[in-house]
Parts: C-alpha cells; structure tokens; sequence
C-alpha cells in the first residue's frame, strides 16, 4: 500500500497480491498465501472456460441469475454456502496444522506453517465465512426452497426483494473471497473487537473487507427475515392454520422474528465502527470519550440471537426427519412449537454471557447466566421429543438420520460445556480459552451443519429430481462425525489446560499431543468435505437409476412432498386446500392423494429480472470501492442503488403467465406417470425401484 | 447421580493428569489450583458437570438404545406410528430440566458471588497494579517501590489486589491456577483478588488476541514464602529504574526478549525487574486517556515497532 490514496485507483497499488509477498519475502506463510490465491484465480479462470464451454451462460442467466423463484434462489445459497464451506474448511485444516507445528519459546520468533499476522487472518476469515456465509447461507437457502412448498404457497411473499438479498449476500462474500488476492484481512477475529480494529491499531484495508462484508450481507439477512415473516403470515394456503403448520415452517418464523430483530443490532455496530475509521469519530476509540464495552455490547446483542438463528432451522429439520425415517408422527407438536418460540425469544435476554469477564457486578452476571441457563429447558425438550419420536417407530438408518444420531450424541456434550460456561465463575476460566472453540464449533458443526446437511440431503429429490447416494451420504455423515470428535475434543482438554484461542505459538509441550490429534481430525474434515462433494458427483452420474419421478421418496407427510421431483416453477398446480396438521399423509390415510384438481386457471408467476443481479453487482463494488478508498466507484456505487430501485418502481412489470392448459398437460402427464409407476416398500427405499411413489399402505404415522 | 459424578471426575482427572505429568512446563490450569479460588472455580466444574449428566446421559444411553432396538431392517418393540402425545412423559419432559436449572442456578449464584474477583479474600491484600502493553505485562508494587516485566511475585498466604488496566488495546489477563481472568481496558481499571495457598510457579497470560506478539504475552507468577518475598523485595533491581523513558521504551510493540533487546539488556525471557521511578504513575497511565497529559507516558497513539524486533 503506498502512501498517498490516488484518485483513480485509491490505495491499490501492484503490491498488495500474495504473488508480490511471496516474491518480497519467501516461506511456507506466503507461499500458503500465494497457493491460496492462485486456487481463487484458476477456479474462476476454470469455471468460465467451463461455463463457455458448455454454453451454459445463457441458461445461467436466464434461469438463475435473474429467477425470482425462492426454490431456485434456496439453491443459489446453498451452491454459494457450499463454496464459501470448501474453503472455510481448507482454512481450518490450515489453521490446525500450523498450530501443530506451532510450539515454540518466548525468547525465539514465532515458528510453524504460517506467520502470526497470517494466522490472525485465517482464523478472522474462517469464522466470518463460518458464519456469515457458510451457516446463514444454507439456512437461508433451505428455507427459501422448503418454506413456500411446505406452506402451500408459490413463492415468497416478495420475489425480488429475495434476489437482492440473495445478491447482498453473495456480494458480501465476494468481498471476502476478493480479500485472498488483494489486500488482506482484518486480524480481530470474526467479532472484530475494538479498539484493536480500530483506525490506530489496524490502519490497513483488513477490517474494512469485514465491516463491508457484513454491512451488505447483513442488509440482505434482515431483508430476508422480512420476506419469510410476511410469508408466514400471508402466503399460507387456505386451511393452513399456524397451528397446522410443519415444525420447520414454526423454526422458519422464529428465525424471521429474530432475523428482523437482532440483524440491525450488528448494522448498528458495523456502522459506528465504520464512523470510527473513516469519518474519525470516536464510539470506540481509547481516547476522546470512545468505549469499547459499547461495541461488545451491541455486537453480542445481534450475536447471541444469531447463534440461535442458525440453530432453530436446523432444529426444524430434525423434527422433519426423525418424523418422516422413523414412520411416526412427530412427539410433542405443541411442546416443540412452545420450545422454540421460547428460545427464540430467550436468546435476546443472554447477550451479555459472551463478557462475563468485562468487569460489571457479580449480580449482572448472575442474572444473565441463569437466563443463559434457563435457555437449555427449551433445547433440552426438543432433544427429548425427537427421541420420544423414534421410539416405538420403524426408524430406517439413512443418511440423515446418521446425522441425526451425530447431533444427539454430540450436541448434549455442547450443551453440557454450555452450561458450564454459563456460569461466571468458571467462565472466568476458560473464556477466550480454547474450550470456548471447542463448545461453539461442538454446538454449530453437530447442530447447525449436521442439520443442513440432513436437510439438504432429505430435500435434494425435491430439487433436483434423484436421490443422493445413501452410502456415499452416510460415509460423508460419519466423516463428518469423526472429523468434529477429533478435532474439537482435544480443544476441550488444551483449554482447560490453559490454552488461550487465537494462538499463533505455544510454549508448553504437554500441548503438543492433542494438537497432533486435532491436526487429524482436521485431515477427517477435508476428507468428509471431499467425500461430501463426491456424493453430489457419482449421485449426479448415476442420477437415471436415484431418479424419483414421483416426488415421494420417503413417504412423507407434509405438502411438498405431493408435487413431482424436481418440483415445477409454479410448485402446485393449484393451490391445496389444507385440512390436517399433515394433510398430505392424511390424504394418503384417505387413500389415492395423487388425484389432480378439477380444474385448472391460469397461474401468475412473477417475471424475471436482472434487479437483484445489479444491485449486488452495485454493492460489490460499493464495498470494494470504499475498502480501497476509491471515492468515484464508491459514489457511483452508492447511487445506482437507489437509481436502479427507482428504475424499477418507474416501470409497469407484468407478471408472466403460465397458461392453465400448460399446467393441466404437466399435471396429468405427472398423474399419470405416478400411476404406471410401481410403488416402493420402505425397505425399497434406498434401491433402484424406489422411483418417488410410495407404498401408501404402509404410511401410519 | 453420584456414578455420573464419577464419570465426570474422571474424564477431568484425566485433563489434569496430564497437566499434571508437566514435562518442566509452567502450571496452567485451575485443574491444578494453588489458591482458593482456583481452587472453588474446579469444584464447581465438578458439581456442574455431575449435575448435568442427569439430563445429559439419558441421550447419550438412550438414542443408541433406541435406534437399535427401533431399527427398521430387525424392530424388537412395538410399533406405535400414531402416538404423538403423553401428558406425563410432558411433565417428566419440562419438570425435569426445569428442576436441573433451579438447582444449578442456585449454585451458579452462589458461587458467582462468592468469586466476584472484586471481593477482597482478607485484610491488608498485597495491592500490585497491572499495565497491559502489547505482549507484555508491566507489574507495579507502588508500596514495595519495586516494578516488573513479565513476572508477578506473591507471598503465600497473603491476599494479593491487582488492579489493571491497558496502554494499549483491550486485554484480558489470566493467571489460571490462581484466578479466572478479567479484561483490561486502556483508561479504565478493573480488579482480581487472589491468593496462594501454596508455593510453585505459574503461567500467567493475556487470552484477548492482541496483535503478532500475542502468543509470547505469557508471565511467571512465583508464589513464595513470605521470607523469600521480602528478600526478593530487598534484593532488587536489574539497575533500571521505571521512569518515564523507560516506559516509553517498553511500550512499544514488542514481546518481553525484543524489549529487553531496546533496554539494552541481554536478550533473553528473562523478566525485568525495576526501581520504581514514579509512585503513582499506574493513575496518570490511566488519566492520558481522560484529559490526562496525553503526550507523556508513551503517549496514547499506536505505539512504535520495537527497534530489535524491527531488525530481525
């Protein structure tokens, strides 16, 4: 970076690539930099070959990029989730060997894989991409794809205000990934902690790849949270009483509500801290009257309700499927509905156990630690209700019920180093330990990413139209599994031990052992990755024999499953009319639910557009222009925003019709295929003649 | 309860065993306390653990009994697809966490009371102060007229006050066989009371990232015999006096060996032990922050790279 901010280009200068600190100072840190770099610009350079290639950047456009289809865009996230995932994991790997080779003394410079400024970023990056664009993404996504088609609705209540949340999101995560090539990360971890961040102490571009990062992707969460709440509470199909709906649309709501709540909590934060770096103000400098406890405060506001904003959609994917692989009804509807509503309100009254350590009363801190307390009754009721739903059930031990397993075994011990945290008194010793490390990834790997991956692999025929492989999906889930135990167990015992997080050395040897195994475990996380990516590879080559055409696959319940795989853009061919808390398994208890409507209208679709795909090509370079102080761009940026949103509130948009006959022959063609189909026992389900027609006799639950 | 209370016990123990068979390493861990508050702050790990594992292991016994009992490809139990609800099991459900929360809130109150770090644990505590500067701690006995780098010596026996605060970014001091750890903030002080009950040596730390030298922000506690503190007392001094210059020197951002490097003295781990220059000086490093003289003391800006640390 040089000294003066040019008026054209800002602070960019040819320096500021891994490529030039690899030439300016060689070694196995900037040699990982450069490596890391370099997979950034050949992936691109490959996908665009691919994409010409293939000539798929007509349909890419045409039927993604400006498809206002909440199925589609769900799957958008989840592909941008996946992505941002590979290399979170790769970071964490990195990160787990370094630490491996990391002992050293006090006297001798810093040793092992990476230099400790290039420590400091990995871990930054790896939880801000963890949880901003890994975490959130998927949930987002998942939601996007099952919310509508589980409430009987067609699509979001708002279509485009979907796009330009996707599109804040994915442009704030390309900020992140822009970071691997120019310029670097901030150092201050993913809460980015002042006075540290501040102006004095990190003047580089670091923390302002974060804060605009999370100021844009943060816009387009809680503009999320607004479309599934309205959603919720509009676009349900008639007979769709609340009370009526799945448990996933319930955790759906909870996550909107606290979406809507909790996301300005941390605009408000990035902001002021944005003020403080670029417009000298002083909320948390150490001098001039600034106060660091602000930003602690107002950044765990948001932060603690999100913890709970990752895990409540997962939880509602485990009430979905230990109902559904278990052949039973779901335990406790009405607890499960209670629990979560309370925990998603609970969570925004436990914000301050994350600084039990800053100094308040010992009376402060015992009144947020019993309300962190008291949060474990709700969870500790859900776990008990799924078990109460697998037993006396037929439970058949798929992929996502692997997982399942995963989550209950392992997720209690997050929870029981949950508790122990939430006493201050204990707290005060392992806070900012690596025990700490240990509890949240304990709770968000088998919580939060064990039920996506559920999800995601219960969901996929929905999607796409064939299965995923059961083998290879359950190898991935045990991967998984073993991966988490070994690298995150050892973090427990190393911060009891003493081992502080964020550490780029270490001087006790006793260390030594329990950083080699989680350096293992972290060799499991890449091959449960690997593996991961495989199952979407040979489920895809083999995609003719785990086709089922017929929707069904699992013989389930709910609304979605009554429509064909992959799902038609209009999802139902006329909206359903709901009688029953499970009205598709009620249909199937009435026998013959695959009859079609008796008339058809014609179906009102929202029409595509580039909208969504500018604004976040405009907020990509908004963030860019002002992380590099490149005025122009930024105020160019900064108007085309509201420029494109008047443009578009300037034109008259027809919706686009899809013609009643269209949907009458797609709707009898897919009737009659379900009835040439063979219908498939449960013991059929993971073989070839499981075709998404199920054996309707055998349904009970 | 007492069986999980004994599962839990052992699976620390087995932490602290290892701790414990240190090869030459400093004490680390609360796991093996040398004071009383460390000390409690196991104990009621303990408790909670056990306590815990009330609801803990009905999961973990009973999901894998479940799964393989209810398995689909060979069910020994009955089939029951349409229950959904019991009111008994829900009372069991809702009663039993309910009544876990009220006993382990009852203990976390009182133990967070009994551990507030702002409660002196006697008369007369041996009063230190604390300055937090990058990656390293500087330590002051305003009485004894003494000041350290990197080492806090304390008398068994005694309670010890520190009073903390940072030149620098928010740090968070941890010494964890003695005491749990509390945030230093530049213009701002905070306290720990603690004592040692026995004698050893212990590794004290910053646990809140700081910067490059973060890893190597580690300091000696020795907890001493009451004789052996007042020889230590006695006996001194590197020759350097604490002033001003001095302080300016060891704010910059270095670890403790490049520091000594700028002083002049061998570059080593070894702490750094001073006269004191100035008593009060703890209070106007924290009044630069509030219309305090800014400019002394190092100054409030970011401070210098060190000047070994920058030839290296």
């Amino acid at each position: 970076m040089s000294g003066q901010t040019s008026p054209i280009v800002g602070n960019l200068d040819w320096n500021v690539t891994p490529f030039t600190d690899v030439l300016q100072h060689p070694g196995t840190s900037t040699i990982i930099g450069a490596f890391a770099a370099s997979v950034l610009v050949l992936g691109a350079i490959a996908a665009v070959a691919l994409f010409t290639r293939m000539r798929w950047w007509g349909p890419l456009y045409r039927n993604w990029l400006t498809s206002p289809d909440a199925k589609r865009i769900g799957i958008m996230y989840i592909a941008l989730a996946l992505i941002m995932m590979a290399r979170g994991i790769i970071e964490g790997f990195v990160m787990r060997a370094h630490q491996a080779s990391a002992l050293g003394t006090l006297s001798a410079q810093e040793g092992g894989l990476v230099a400790p400024d290039h420590f400091a970023q990995l871990f930054s990056t790896h939880g801000t991409i963890m949880i901003f664009f890994v975490a959130m993404p998927l949930l987002i996504g998942l939601i996007n794809f099952v919310l509508p088609q589980q409430l009987g609705a067609r699509d979001m209540a708002f279509p485009v205000l979907n796009q330009v949340s996707l599109g804040l999101t994915a442009a704030g995560a390309a900020l992140v990934m822009i970071s691997l090539l120019v310029g670097d990360f901030g150092t201050g971890g993913w809460t980015m902690y002042p006075p540290y961040t501040g102006k004095i102490f990190s003047p580089g571009e670091g923390v302002d790849y974060w804060l605009w990062a999370i100021l844009i992707s943060g816009m387009g969460s809680t503009l999320t949270g607004m479309n599934f709440a309205v959603t919720i509470f509009k676009q349900r199909a008639p007979g769709m009483h609340l009370m009526r709906m799945p448990l996933f649309c319930w955790t759906s709501l909870c996550v909107a509500i606290m979406l809507i709540y909790a996301m300005p909590a941390l605009t408000v934060s990035s902001a002021m801290l944005a003020l403080d770096r670029y417009a000298g103000f002083h909320f948390f400098t150490n001098e001039a009257g600034g106060n660091m406890m602000n930003y602690a405060n107002i950044f765990w506001m948001f932060g603690h309700p999100e913890v709970y904003i990752l895990i409540l959609p997962a939880f509602g994917v485990f009430s979905e499927i230990s109902s559904t692989f278990s052949g039973k009804r779901l335990y406790g509807y009405t607890s499960l509905v209670i629990a979560s509503m309370s925990i998603a309100v609970i969570s925004f009254t436990v914000w301050l156990h994350h600084f039990f350590t800053m100094g308040q009363s010992a009376g402060v801190n015992i009144a947020f630690g019993i309300a962190t307390m008291v949060i474990g009754v709700p969870t500790g009721v859900k776990i008990y209700d799924w078990m109460a739903t697998l037993w006396r059930g037929r439970v058949r031990i798929t992929a996502p019920i692997v997982y399942l397993t995963g989550f209950f075994l392992l997720f209690v011990i997050g929870g029981l180093s949950g508790i122990i945290l939430a006493n201050p008194s204990i707290d005060y010793q392992v806070h900012n330990s690596t025990f700490l490390v240990a509890h949240f990834h304990n709770v968000i790997i088998p919580g939060v990413l064990f039920g996506m991956l559920a999800g995601i692999h219960y969901w996929f025929p929905k999607a796409f139209g064939f299965r995923l492989s059961e083998t290879w999906g359950r190898r991935t889930a045990f991967l998984f599994v073993a991966g988490f135990i070994f690298t995150f167990m050892p973090l427990y015992a190393l911060g009891l031990m003493g081992m502080p997080r964020r550490s780029p050395t270490f001087q006790n040897p006793d260390f030594l052992p329990w950083m080699y195994i989680a350096a293992l475990g972290g060799v499991l996380m890449l091959c449960a990755l690997a593996s991961l990516i495989w199952t979407f590879w040979t489920s895809y080559r083999h995609r003719a024999a785990l086709a089922v055409p017929g929707g069904d696959p699992w013989n389930g319940s709910t609304l979605e499953w009554s429509t064909p795989a992959p799902v038609p853009e209009w999802t139902f061919p006329c909206i359903p009319q709901v009688s029953a808390r499970h009205d598709w398994g009620e249909r199937k208890r009435a026998g013959d639910p695959w009859h079609g409507p008796t008339e058809y209208t014609d179906i009102e679709m929202p029409a595509n557009t580039a909208h969504g795909l500018l604004i976040a090509v405009a907020a990509f370079l908004l963030g860019f222009a002002m992380v590099w102080h490149i005025w122009w761009l930024a105020i160019l940026g900064v108007l085309a925003i509201p420029g494109l949103m008047l443009l578009r509130a300037m034109r008259v948009i027809e919706p686009r019709i899809i013609p009643a006959a269209q949907v009458a022959e797609a709707d009898s063609r897919f009737r009659q295929l379900v009835a040439s189909l063979p219908a498939a026992t449960r013991a059929d389900e993971e073989t070839q003649r499981n075709r998404g027609v199920p054996d309707i006799s055998e349904f009970a639950g | 309860m007492s069986w999980a209370r004994l599962a839990a016990g052992c699976l620390l123990a087995l932490i602290a065993t290892d701790a414990a068979l240190a090869s030459g390493a400093l004490q680390q861990s609360f796991l093996q306390p040398m004071g009383p508050v460390a000390q409690e702050q196991a104990t009621h790990l303990m408790r909670v653990v056990g306590i815990t594992m009330i609801v803990i292991l009905p999961v973990l016994v009973g999901v894998p009994l479940i799964l393989w009992r209810y398995r689909y490809a060979k069910p020994r139990g009955a089939y029951a697809p349409e229950w959904e609800f019991s009111g008994k099991l829900e009372y069991a459900l809702w009663g039993v966490p309910v009544l876990i929360v009220i006993v382990l809130a009852s203990w976390l109150w009182y133990s967070t009371h009994k551990l507030d770090p702002y409660e002196p644990l006697g008369p007369d505590p041996l009063q230190v102060q604390a300055i937090g500067l990058d990656w390293k701690w500087v330590f002051i006995y305003p009485a004894e007229g003494i000041a350290t780098v990197d080492e806090l010596v304390v008398p068994v026996g005694r309670p010890v006050e520190l009073t903390l605060t940072t030149d620098t970014v928010m740090q968070s001091l941890l010494i964890a066989p003695l005491t749990g750890q509390i945030y230093a903030m530049p213009g701002m002080t905070t306290k720990l009371n603690f004592a040692a009950t026995r004698t050893g040596e212990a590794e004290g730390e910053n646990t809140q990232f700081n910067g490059d030298g973060f890893g190597r922000q580690k300091f000696t506690l020795r907890a001493v015999e009451p004789g052996d503190f007042a020889a230590w007392i006695a006996r001194g001094d590197s020759g350097l006096t604490l002033d001003e210059a001095t302080y300016a020197t060891l704010r910059r951002r270095t670890v403790l060996a490049d520091a000594r490097g700028d002083l002049g003295l061998e570059k080593s781990a070894e702490p750094i032990v001073m006269t004191l220059g100035q008593q009060d000086m703890f209070g106007q490093i924290v009044a630069k922050y509030h219309g305090g003289e800014a400019e002394r003391w190092g100054g409030t800006g970011l401070p210098q790279t060190g000047m070994t640390g920058a030839a290296e």
